[in-house]
Order: C-alpha cells, then sequence, then structure tokens
C-alpha cells in the first residue's frame, strides 16, 4: 500500500506555473527519487507533501494524513530537511538536536545521529562556525531526529565533499533499512542511481518518466558512444557498413561512432580488418543523463 | 504571497516551551550588545547623571524631585527600547530571512512558539533591566523604590507589554532585515524624544508631552507609580493596552512568515 500519494498537484506562483500535474505513489520503506534541472519544481512538489504550500489543485495524502489540514500529527511523523534554511547563528549543534528532540513524542537518540553524521566532535560549536557540509550535515540530523516514518530530503549531499557524500549516503542507506520511508531531491544522477529505488525525472512541472533507476537507463541504452582517434584514416562506410553503427561523427582527427548492441566489438573489428590502431578509445555508456537527454530532450545539467 | 501558516501555534505543551525559552535565554545572553545596552547602559547612565550635583538637587520645575528621580523611568525605557523596538524586530526580522522560521515550521511546533519564546525572554529582561536600574538607583543615588509598587508593576507591564507589541508588529510586516532596522531605529527614536529621554519632557510643549502619556511604554504612568505622587492615571493604562493590544492582533493576523 502506497504510503504517500501525490494526484494531479498543480500549484502555480503568479504567473510562473511551477508545478503542473504531477501525480506519483511511495511506497513504504522505499527511497523515491525526484531528479531534474533547476527549476523544474521539485522544492515546489515536496514543500506541498511537507504541508509548507497549498496546492492549487491535486490531492496528497502521507501516511493517511492531509498534509495540510492534519500538519500537527504530520509532523510527528515526517522529518524534512528543506533546501534552504538555517538556525540561529549563536545555537550550538547539541543545544539544536536537544531542542528538537524535546518535539516529538518519541525522538531518535541524537548522539547516535551526530556520531553517523560525525558531528561528534561540533557539539559545542555554534551554528555560524560549522562549515557548509556540516551545517548540511546538521540539518540532516535535524531531518532525522523525531524519528520519522518518512522523511524528505531536498538537495541531500549538496555542498558536501566526496568523502562526506558517500558516508551520507551510507547513513540515508541505514536509515531506510530500519523503515524509513524517503524521498530524495536531487541533482545529481550518481546519488539517485546508487540510492533510490524508484526515480521520477521531472522536468518543466511534469514527471517527464518514472522507474527504477535501471528502468530508465535501460530506456536510453539503445544508443552508445565510442570514441577514438584513428592511426590511419578510416572511411565512413566501412563502419556504417556494420548493423550496429548508426552514425560516424568527426571532429579534426577524433572519431565518435554512436549505435546500439555491441557497439565497441563491431568498431573493433573493423578497425583489425583495416589494420588500424585506435588511440584513446573509450566507450561511454548511458547514463541517468542521458536516459533524461532521451525522455525530455534536454540536459540535466546545462 | 500565500499566507503558509495558519495556526502557528499549533499544541505547544509548557515543558517545550520551557525548552524554547532557555535556548532563547542562552542566545540573548551571547548578545553582548543586547545585554550592555537593555539591560546595563540605563543603570549606568543614571548614576552618571547622578554624579552631577546639580542634578541630585530638589528642583521646582520636576515637581519638587530631583532630577535623578525624575529622570528615573526615562532611563528604564532607554533600556526597554532596545530590547523591545531593536533586538526584537532585527532578531526576528534575521530569523524569518535566514530561514529560522522555515525550518521551525517543519516541526511539530510551529515558527510561532519561537516568538512567544522571544517575547517571554524580552519581557523578562526588561524586568532584570528595571530591577537593576531600581536597585542601583537606590543603592547609589538615594532614590528610593517605587512607592506604589503594585502599580508600577502594573504600568511596566502594561508599557512594556504593548512596546513588545509594537515592535513584534514591525517584525511581523517588514520584508527585510534591512528595513527592520530602519524601522526599528525610526520607531526607537521616536519613542525615546516622546519618552523624555533626550531632553526632560518639562521642556516639551504641551501636546508633545501629553502624548507620551499615552504611547507605549507610557512613560508618565512608571513616573506617577514611581514617585507615588499620583496614581496612574487608568485612561492612559487603558489607551496602552489598547495600542498593545491592536499591535498585537495585526502582528499576528499579518506576520510573514517567509
Ligand atoms: N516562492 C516563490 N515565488 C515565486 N516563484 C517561485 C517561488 N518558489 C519557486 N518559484 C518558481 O517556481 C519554479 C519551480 O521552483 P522550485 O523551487 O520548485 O524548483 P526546483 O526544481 O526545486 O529547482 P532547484 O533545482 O533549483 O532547487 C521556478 O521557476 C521558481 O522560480
Ligand atoms: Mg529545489
Amino acid at each position: 500500500m502506497p504510503i504517500i500519494e501525490v494526484t494531479e498537484l498543480h500549484k502555480r506562483y503568479g504567473d510562473t506555473v511551477a508545478v503542473e500535474d504531477v501525480s506519483f505513489t511511495v511506497e513504504e520503506g522505499e527511497i523515491f527519487g525526484i531528479l531534474g534541472p533547476n527549476g523544474a519544481g521539485k522544492t515546489t512538489t515536496v514543500e506541498c507533501i511537507e504541508g509548507l504550500r497549498s496546492p492549487d489543485a491535486g490531492a496528497i495524502s502521507v501516511l493517511g494524513l492531509d498534509p495540510r489540514r492534519d500538519r500537527a500529527e504530520l509532523r510527528q511523523r515526517l522529518g524534512a530537511q528543506l533546501q534552504e534554511s538555517s538556525l540561529p547563528d549563536k545555537l550550538t549543534v547539541a543545544e539544536a538536536l536537544d531542542l528538537h528532540a524535546s518535539f516529538y513524542r518519541r525522538p531518535a537518540d541524537w548522539n547516535a545521529l551526530l556520531d553517523s553524521l560525525h558531528l561528534a566532535d561540533k557539539r559545542r560549536a555554534r551554528y555560524r562556525d560549522l562549515s557548509g557540509g556540516q551545517k548540511q550535515r546538521l540539518s540532516i540530523a535535524l531531518a532525522l531526529v523525531g524519528g520519522p516514518a518518512v522523511a524528505v530530503l531536498d538537495e541531500l549531499t549538496t555542498g558536501l565533499d566526496p568523502q562526506a557524500r558517500r558516508d551520507t549516503w551510507d547513513l540515508i542507506a541505514q536509515i531506510r533499512d530500519s523503515g524509513v520511508t524517503i524521498i530524495l531531491v536531487t541533482h545529481f544522477m550518481d546519488e539517485a542511481q546508487r540510492l533510490c529505488d524508484r526515480l521520477a525525472l521531472v522536468d518543466a512541472g511534469r514527471i517527464a518518466a518514472l522507474d527504477t533507476p535501471a528502468g530508465l537507463i535501460a530506456r536510453a541504452q539503445q544508443r552508445q558512444y565510442v570514441h577514438f582517434r584513428a592511426s590511419a584514416p578510416v572511411e565512413d562506410a566501412a563502419l556504417t557498413a556494420q548493423p550496429e553503427v548508426d552514425e560516424v561523427r568527426r571532429s579534426g582527427a577524433q572519431i565518435t561512432v554512436i549505435g546500439t548492441g555491441n557497439l565497441l566489438y563491431a568498431v573493433a573489428s573493423v578497425l583489425a580488418r583495416e589494420r588500424i590502431v585506435a588511440e584513446e578509445l573509450r566507450v561511454e555508456q548511458a547514463t541517468l543523463d542521458d536516459a533524461f537527454l532521451a525522455l525530455t530532450g534536454r540536459r540535466l545539467q546545462q | 504571497m500565500t499566507p503558509t501558516t495558519r495556526n502557528p501555534l499549533r499544541s505547544l505543551p509548557v515543558s517545550v516551551l520551557a525548552k524554547l525559552v532557555s535556548v532563547e535565554a542562552k542566545l540573548l545572553l551571547r548578545e553582548p550588545g543586547a545585554l550592555a545596552f537593555g539591560i546595563l547602559f540605563p543603570s549606568a547612565l543614571l548614576l552618571g547623571l547622578g554624579a552631577v550635583p546639580l542634578l541630585r538637587e530638589p528642583s521646582p520645575e520636576f515637581g519638587g524631585l530631583r532630577f535623578v528621580d525624575y529622570w528615573a523611568p526615562s532611563a528604564l525605557i532607554l533600556g526597554l527600547g532596545i530590547m523591545g523596538l531593536q533586538h526584537i524586530p532585527t532578531t526576528v526580522a534575521a530569523y524569518r530571512e535566514k530561514g529560522v522560521l522555515r525550518r521551525m515550521s517543519t516541526t511539530p511546533v510551529g515558527p510561532g512558539a519561537v516568538l512567544v519564546a522571544q517575547l517571554i525572554v524580552a519581557f523578562a529582561s526588561g524586568v532584570v533591566t528595571a530591577a537593576v536600574l531600581i536597585a542601583s538607583a537606590w543603592a547609589v543615588l538615594d532614590v528610593s523604590p517605587p512607592e506604589q509598587p503594585w502599580w508600577f508593576a502594573l504600568s511596566f507591564a502594561v508599557g512594556y507589554g504593548s512596546l513588545l507589541a509594537v515592535g513584534m508588529l514591525i517584525a511581523a510586516v517588514v520584508p527585510s532585515v534591512r528595513l527592520a532596522t530602519g524601522a526599528a531605529t525610526l520607531a526607537y527614536m521616536v519613542t525615546m524624544v516622546i519618552g523624555g529621554v533626550f531632553l526632560p519632557r518639562f521642556f516639551f510643549p504641551d501636546a508633545l508631552a501629553r502624548l507620551g502619556d499615552y504611547t507605549p511604554p507610557g512613560v508618565q504612568a512608571m513616573l506617577d507609580s514611581w514617585s507615588g505622587e499620583a496614581v496612574p492615571d487608568p485612561l492612559q493604562l487603558g489607551t496602552m493596552a489598547l495600542i498593545g493590544g491592536v499591535a498585537a492582533a495585526v502582528a499576528a493576523r499579518f506576520f510573514r512568515w517567509e
């Protein structure tokens, strides 16, 4: 049974349509990703789910609650990490967690949270003295301190260094394994690919595709790219004669072969036959970025 | 802008409010500027002026009182204004601008509770300011403590309460910290002038002096009950209570949560 249901959500700000007809469901215990470019309407969507904004049209149900009408109850059970928020400058990390823990009926053990977010040695530090990444991690801790059934994390790892990102991913996977349902808004394909059970690609206020990360990649898998530099001239026709090859592009000495199936093998056999050595040979696998391009006609990151 | 929070105060258990108050109190104690100017400066200034012998002579201009007796409530207003009209508007505007209130609105407690805690702490700090001023003026300048303590407490509560409501109204409607600072400073200056902080009100045109009797924080009611010369005018207290009530209601109704 879905734990979150969003049906035909619409939201505009004046003339700007931020969300135009978004529907999806999230199952209990999954990590549901929302991926899309700047201004796609990701934050607006999750803020409607959190009850921070009221939709212009459409219905939302979270844990059987209406986010606007039952907000007091929802807030006991939904933890939110906002894309933009902060704490008073001179509040310390420990004070913030202790205070926020007191808001909830059944708070989590915040000392353990600090340990897993590598903030334990910062507990006496004031908010304004934390680095950007530490502030981000504190914000994640505050989203989890209430022991929520649902956690909504907007831009989870923006501003974190690679090690902190991987640690945060591990933490989120652990949290999910403990039964928490998670909505994850992100710009990062590696993050989505790594963490999400299912993923909605959002573009211009609409869901362009919704599938598992592997399913989305498979949809873009038809096209592969083989890049190389040829040691001697090679005819386009020799390459395009292969059934796997769709197209050959050249830029200077650099050749890119675009095609499907076992493309690398097809290209390599042509080159071997012509006694040409391929230098700087590189195969590009389809990524979520390609999936996004294939499904929306736009690149995720400009 | 859509109001995102219709009932900002939701359920607020006393234990949670107590925790919020203690956190806001700690935060205030980390603001040396607010402490120095809000709490200690009024006493320091009164004692400083009291060092001038002339100001310790009874004078008919002050109704037979000494300047230090007459001016003591004005010194108190100086500190109350710092808390109510400077600290509150700028702190609350910064909380809004930086997303502190937004973060609170994701919790079961909601952002309104932070404002309530702010007001409680500001009120308590005003009580401390008054206590320090009364005690030090008594000990050093022999300014006797309020002759009508209950009337004084009432005048203080109504006057300072309404001043805090005005401060919260400024915080509620100004869109940015910069504008909050500007509006707060303007309100502060006007209040100080009317309250006779810069110039004894005795020099004022009558209309201006009367205005100060009725506008928060009501220097005359505090003076009357402190010196024991008269019982504070219920009309003055009532007017201030009304101003405070209206300001609080408008602030609550039109508060910009983001
Ligand atoms: N409070 C607001 N007032 C007016 N317009 C807004 C407001 N919030 C968002 N918008 C607009 O709505 C659209 C969607 O914004 P939203 O923040 O939901 O995008 P997003 O997908 O989260 O983008 P990003 O990846 O940059 O965080 C944008 O065009 C934005 O300019
Ligand atoms: Mg966003």
